[in-house]
């Protein structure tokens, strides 16, 4: 809260970290919940739900009844593959909820990770095959990179593009100008804001915004009201 | 024109690089020119640069063949003659071609390059080094050494260092000034932070992508600001974003001053950066 305050921040869409590493997230969502409950006016639940541990459409709709904008996917960590089956039907029942999937590509980078953990990056792949599971789907994709965003887009038709939305936690800005040939090529509409703190510092996408060149100083990033009916109750 | 993004004290990025027309990228000015626009926009007083070779046009990157440096080098020398308000130069070489190195480094100190740049072309405590930091120490060059924090392993297309292996070099040359790469440059900074705390003639730098929280109180922890100099590399976004964070962190106007400008300017040579001058401590031999 004391972030958000600081950074003029009106509100978030949380996660549990621990749960990406859960067997099964029913703890961890019950956790969050819980710790979001008097804050609820800005911190926004997205819980975890794992679609290869059973019962878990009954996880699904308590994050539905908990008015969660979204639920939280990590198919890496998970071991599921990227045209897995369960991960589908869950994107198609969370779609038909009018809730969103949050994707995660990486919690760090790829040189500082840990020996034992060999879960990899989330992959292209998996992204464009949910994107095409159904057309209630809605994707918002976070720390994703620049040859990420533009094989994944390019690799979808126009109305499979309209259900992804990437976060710029993770976008090179100045002097590649990652960000800025983003918004030139695709469109700042398919973007949100993200800063996956506490692993990044909140101050980076501001910082991006601020150095976009002139041009682009009045791009608009996507209301994140409109990407999934179970966010338009959410603060902007 | 705004006031600058970073406030108008000055400020000193000492890990930047420009690039040229044989360096294999059709929009080598264009991104030459955005670091000078982000610059402006961020208020960076001087960008400490390099060109490294061809960038892996001719030869590899951080292997970069002798002709390739001296014709990123002299490209590099063009840039800072152009920019003399703002741009300053490490000369970059590759010290498997030791004669070549310190021909280069003469060379390049003499038409003006405050500082030496290494790659991963060699490991950082090898033996072959030891020529060019004595060469840099005896002129008063700081030498900046890209490094990888905490390797595990050999990594592809280059001989990476992490701080334990540059602390080794440090040891043996105590009158250079070694400047450690991107902390935040991906790896484990805690191991670096734990490898040079006690190595003084090591600084190390803020840039990289990575914008972990905790990095920079780990860093003001374990070495203290005086040992640390505000850089960007290749997204200044990030510095940007480590400026602000140190804001909130609460350091006092002193202690940012040192690590944006001030402490640049107790290890490069007097002069070096006009615009940055202030009233300056006796120089601890040991930064020099």
């Amino acid at each position: 809260m004391r972030v958000l305050e600081r950074e003029k921040l009106a509100g978030a869409w949380v996660g549990h970290l621990p749960s990406a590493f859960y067997r099964d997230p029913t703890a961890g969502n019950t956790e969050l919940l819980a710790l979001l409950d008097p804050h609820r006016d800005v911190l926004h639940p997205v819980p975890v739900v794992r679609p290869d541990w059973p019962g878990w459409e009954k996880e699904l709709r308590r994050a539905r009844d908990a008015s969660a904008p979204a639920i939280r996917v990590y198919p890496p960590q998970w071991g599921l593959a990227p045209h897995d089956v369960p991960m589908r039907e869950l994107a198609i029942a969370a779609g038909e909820l009018g809730m969103a999937l949050v994707l995660t590509v990486r919690f760090e980078d790829m040189r500082q990770r840990h020996p034992m953990d060999v879960s990899g990056d989330l992959s292209a792949a998996a992204i464009r095959a949910l994107a095409r599971a159904g057309e209630e789907v809605r994707l918002v994709i976070s720390a994703a990179g620049r040859e990420m965003i533009e094989e994944v887009h390019w690799g979808l038709t126009p109305a499979e593009q309209s259900r992804v939305f990437w976060d710029i936690s993770w976008i090179w800005g100045p002097p590649e100008d990652h960000l800025a040939k983003l918004f030139r090529t695709i469109g700042a509409h398919r973007f949100v804001f993200g800063t996956q703190w506490p692993l990044r510092l909140t101050q980076n996408p501001r910082a991006n915004l601020d150095l976009l060149p002139d041009d682009l100083r009045g791009a608009r990033l996507a209301d994140v009201r409109d990407v999934c009916s179970a966010a338009s109750h959410v603060v902007r | 024109m705004n006031q600058p993004l970073a406030g108008t004290e000055p400020l000193i990025d000492v890990h930047a690089h420009f690039f040229h027309a044989d360096a294999g990228r059709s929009d080598w000015a264009e991104v030459n020119a955005a670091r000078l626009r982000a610059g402006e926009r961020i208020g960076i007083t001087y960008h400490v640069a390099s060109v490294l070779g061809s960038y892996g046009f001719s030869s590899p990157t951080y292997f970069p063949s002798p002709g390739d440096v001296g014709t990123g080098n002299d490209a590099m020398l063009e840039i800072a003659a152009r920019e003399r308000e703002r741009v300053r130069m490490y000369v970059t070489v590759n010290p498997n071609y030791s004669g070549h190195a310190i021909g280069e480094i003469e060379r390049c100190a003499d038409r003006g390059a405050i500082g030496v740049k290494l790659l991963a072309s060699r490991r950082a405590d090898d033996s072959v080094l030891d020529p060019i930091a004595e060469l840099a120490g005896a002129r008063g060059l700081p030498l900046l050494h890209h490094i990888w924090q905490h390797r595990r392993r050999e990594w592809p297309s280059q001989e990476i260092s992490d701080g334990a292996d540059l602390a080794r070099l440090a040891v043996r040359h105590p009158g250079t000034t070694f400047i450690l790469a991107h902390i935040g440059g991906g790896g484990d900074y805690a191991h670096t932070f734990a490898a040079v705390a006690d190595v003084p003639n090591i600084l190390a730098d803020l840039s990289g992508s990575g914008v972990d929280r905790g990095m920079l109180d780990e860093a003001l922890a374990t070495l203290g600001p005086r040992r640390l100099l505000w850089a960007c590399d290749i997204t200044m976004e990030t510095g940007l974003a480590k400026l602000r964070a140190l804001e909130v962190i609460g350091l006092g106007a002193e202690v940012l001053a040192d690590i944006r400008w001030r402490n640049a300017t107790r290890i490069f040579a007097e002069g070096a950066f006009p615009k940055a001058r202030t009233a300056q401590p006796a120089l601890q031999p040991s930064l020099r």
